[in-house]
């Protein structure tokens, strides 16, 4: 939840800095005072809601609460027992492979997608459609899907034992070694397409022009794309990027619905971490240290980045 | 034309809709998690006889399990909008609320009623007590001890059904040989947990297992004796290997089907076996304490009832914990949803066999209390995740998990 917010209020500063250079002194106060009226709703959810809650939360995670929030302060022991924590480290480590895989895939996959669907084919729609339905269901829809999909005895592996290939093995969700790539196959089959149409969004946006030159030119078309289309897509990109970014970190419901973490602890991710410990374990303070690090290492993802993006812009 | 358009947005309206719920005044509402057909059934009994005393049951059961119902319960009664009453486990759960005052003291209606003299065994109403009052109402009496048997599936595998632990651990490669499970162990982590904790009283002891759970001694824990009870969890986690199914029930199903030879479950599992319509003795068998050590564990449900300013929500409060612990109710609830009752008077010969295994033992004396009420929700939860890993990762070395599980136990309260 608190990811969601950063990334949320980092959409928001994209557009900021522009708008504010274009303000005048005398009545910059008062300038489209309407607005600003209108905003003071959202405003008001921002700092007390947003940046509250989270200073609320990072204030109680140095306390021992336990199933109520009480000021019972005992320095970094949460924090000591988070990084001691076997499934803590096994979650990490997950999100890590998750992240930089699916980070990965769904740009490069996305990307490929939207090329070929920028073929000027036929059925454009239909293939559009068809790679976007999947974003449509909800994770929880998706990680049943493919925990049926990919059960032994029901999915993949029994359909092609049954056409004759009896050695066939294919169970990643019943495998502790590899059952976070189980969720990966289903996360990307989801998230895809979503991509896909944002890429294809940036690819019509570049102007025939462009290619015209490029092909007056005699640039085989995979350069073109490689070295003169991605640089001028930056902005979609970096859209993307957020979009993916925030999804990766807050992943949850597809691990409850395909595995509800296991074999074991196997396929656990720090949400749910949060969440087990808060709730089940009714223990507030460890839940709360929990999410500071997941919000601390989104943190120390955006900052840089945004330091370099706003800031070169800023004095462009 | 700056201002202008400033006073037309000041233009706003808030419409506060006061929405003021007058209920009847001896409606009561009550939050459960009781959902499934056999427990609703069960709880039906309880509306029955509330309802008979003039007031009315209103049924708040809150779908999922515990862990999904008990968050909503609670933020609901810190939320300030208490229910009349509430279920949980008796045990450590309601600790805190009780601690921050939200909850009402039974004790007056305890003595006048004389719960202390007719709840057995006594353990159920010290888990009830804070600070020598009384909070709660124990309603039954779930124990975990039990191991269920497919008489099928070890008549198919050509071997007797074993009577102790150790017979059955001795007949498992016969049983994997017929091509059954030997032991069905559900992949959700309570059930890896529930299972050492029942391993643990058997092969342990309840000597061990009181050292361990109620006096936290990290020592033993890391000790020789408690080694013994690993290595055991170490056979029950081979026997295990090819269950491959997440929920306890559809375990148990295994179990009912013959596709697996046993599972150690609580004595919720007696339903599932009811519902399928089988006979204890002919078709499935039941040991107590792994047959090794039989004695019940008295975990179970019991009610709590916040704090409420209406005086005749409170007086119908009363009369709900009159009434739950009145014999004929105790019967009915507890027939239906397969506990035991926690009043001794009452007669109980519809029972099955293994109802009254259970009540034989409990007759004896042979308590002893459970983790739920032994150990905060926090430590339980840090043993499901060494168990569910140590269940599901068979190179884990039984060492590793000894020297964490000692690890929970130092820093557990």
């Amino acid at each position: 939840m608190v990811v969601r917010r950063v990334n949320a209020r980092q959409h928001i500063d994209e557009r900021s800095p522009m708008s504010e250079s274009q303000t005048r002194p005398p009545s910059r106060l008062l300038r489209n005072l309407n607005a600003k009226i209108a905003s003071i709703p959202m405003i008001l959810t921002a700092v007390v809601v947003f940046a509250g809650g989270t200073a609320w939360t990072v204030l109680y995670s140095f306390t021992n609460s336990k199933l109520l929030p009480r000021l019972n302060f005992v320095g970094l022991d949460q924090y000591t027992r988070l990084w001691a924590a076997p499934r803590w480290l096994v979650s990490i480590e997950n999100l890590l492979i998750y992240g930089v895989l699916s980070l990965i895939f769904s740009l490069v996959v996305g990307f490929v997608l939207a090329a070929l669907l920028d073929q000027k084919i036929r059925f454009e729609n239909t293939f559009r459609t068809i790679f976007l339905y999947p974003f449509a269901l909800s994770f929880i829809v998706t990680g049943l899907v493919w925990q049926w999909l990919l059960n032994p005895e029901h999915g993949i592996q029994s359909v092609v034992r049954g056409l004759g290939w009896t050695s066939f093995s294919f169970d990643p969700l019943y495998n502790s070694e590899i059952v976070i790539y189980g969720i990966l196959i289903a996360a990307l089959w989801q998230g895809t397409g979503l991509v896909m149409c944002l890429m294809l969004a940036g690819l019509r946006g570049i102007d025939e022009d462009i290619w015209k030159a490029a092909r007056v030119d005699g640039i085989p078309m995979w350069r073109t794309y490689l070295f003169i289309v991605i640089p001028m897509m930056r902005p979609v990109f970096v859209t993307t990027l957020v979009i993916i970014a925030s999804g990766i970190v807050k992943v949850y419901d597809l691990v409850v619905a395909q595995t509800s973490g296991g074999p074991g602890i196997a396929s656990e991710v720090p949400a749910k971490y949060v969440y087990d410990y808060m709730f089940f374990a009714q223990n507030l303070g460890q839940g709360f240290a929990a999410s500071t690090m997941m919000l601390l290492s989104v943190v120390i993802v955006i900052v840089p980045w945004a330091y370099l993006e706003f800031g070169r812009r800023r004095r462009a | 034309m700056l201002y202008r358009s400033v006073t037309a947005v000041l233009a706003a309206a808030a419409a506060a809709c006061a929405f003021t719920g007058v209920a009847a005044a001896t409606d009561l509402e009550v939050t459960h998690w009781w959902t499934s057909g056999g427990e609703a059934a069960a709880v039906g009994e309880f509306a029955k006889a509330f309802d008979a005393t003039g007031n009315r049951w209103v049924d708040g059961a809150i779908a999922g399990s515990g862990g999904t119902a008990r968050p909503i319960m609670i933020s609901r009664i810190t939320g300030g909008d208490p229910m009349g009453a509430t279920q949980f486990n008796h045990g450590r759960q309601a600790e805190e609320l009780i601690q921050a005052g939200l909850m009402r003291d039974l004790t007056d209606i305890a003595t006048k009623e004389k719960w202390t003299e007719i709840v057995r065994p006594k353990s159920l109403l010290d888990s009830c007590t804070v600070d020598g009052k009384i909070y709660c109402v124990p309603v039954n009496i779930h124990s975990w001890q039990w191991l269920w048997l497919s008489n099928d599936a070890f008549a198919k595998a050509g071997v007797p059904v074993p009577k102790t632990w150790d017979e059955y651990v001795a007949a498992a490669p016969a049983l994997e040989k017929a091509g059954i499970v030997p032991l069905a162990v559900g992949g959700q982590p309570w059930q890896a947990a529930g299972a050492f904790d029942v391993l643990m009283a058997a092969v342990g002891g309840t000597d061990a297992f009181l050292k361990v759970y109620k006096d936290k001694d990290k020592d033993f824990a890391a000790g020789p004796e408690i080694a013994k009870v690993f290595k055991a969890a170490d056979d029950a986690r081979k026997m295990a290997k090819n269950t491959n199914v997440q929920d306890w029930n559809q375990a148990t199903n295994m179990v009912i089907t013959g596709k697996a030879g046993g599972q150690i479950m609580g004595d919720w599992a007696q339903g599932e076996f009811q519902v399928a319509g089988q006979v204890a003795g002919k078709d499935y068998t039941c040991l107590p304490g792994l047959g090794v050590n039989p004695v019940i564990a008295t975990g179970g449900d019991a009610f709590y009832f916040p704090l409420l300013k209406d005086p005749e929500k409170a007086k119908a409060q009363e009369v709900l914990a009159e009434t739950l612990l009145n014999p004929q109710t105790q019967v009915a609830f507890n027939l239906k949803k397969g506990s035991l009752p926690v009043r001794g008077d009452v007669d109980l010969n519809a029972a099955n066999d293994c109802m009254k295994k259970g009540l034989d033992i409990l007759a004896k004396g042979d308590v002893i209390p459970w983790t739920d009420q032994l150990l905060s929700q926090d430590s339980q939860k840090q043993k499901e995740d060494l168990f569910s890993e140590f269940f599901a990762k068979q190179d884990m070395s039984i060492e590793d998990a000894q020297k964490r599980f000692a690890d929970i136990i130092a820093s557990a309260d």
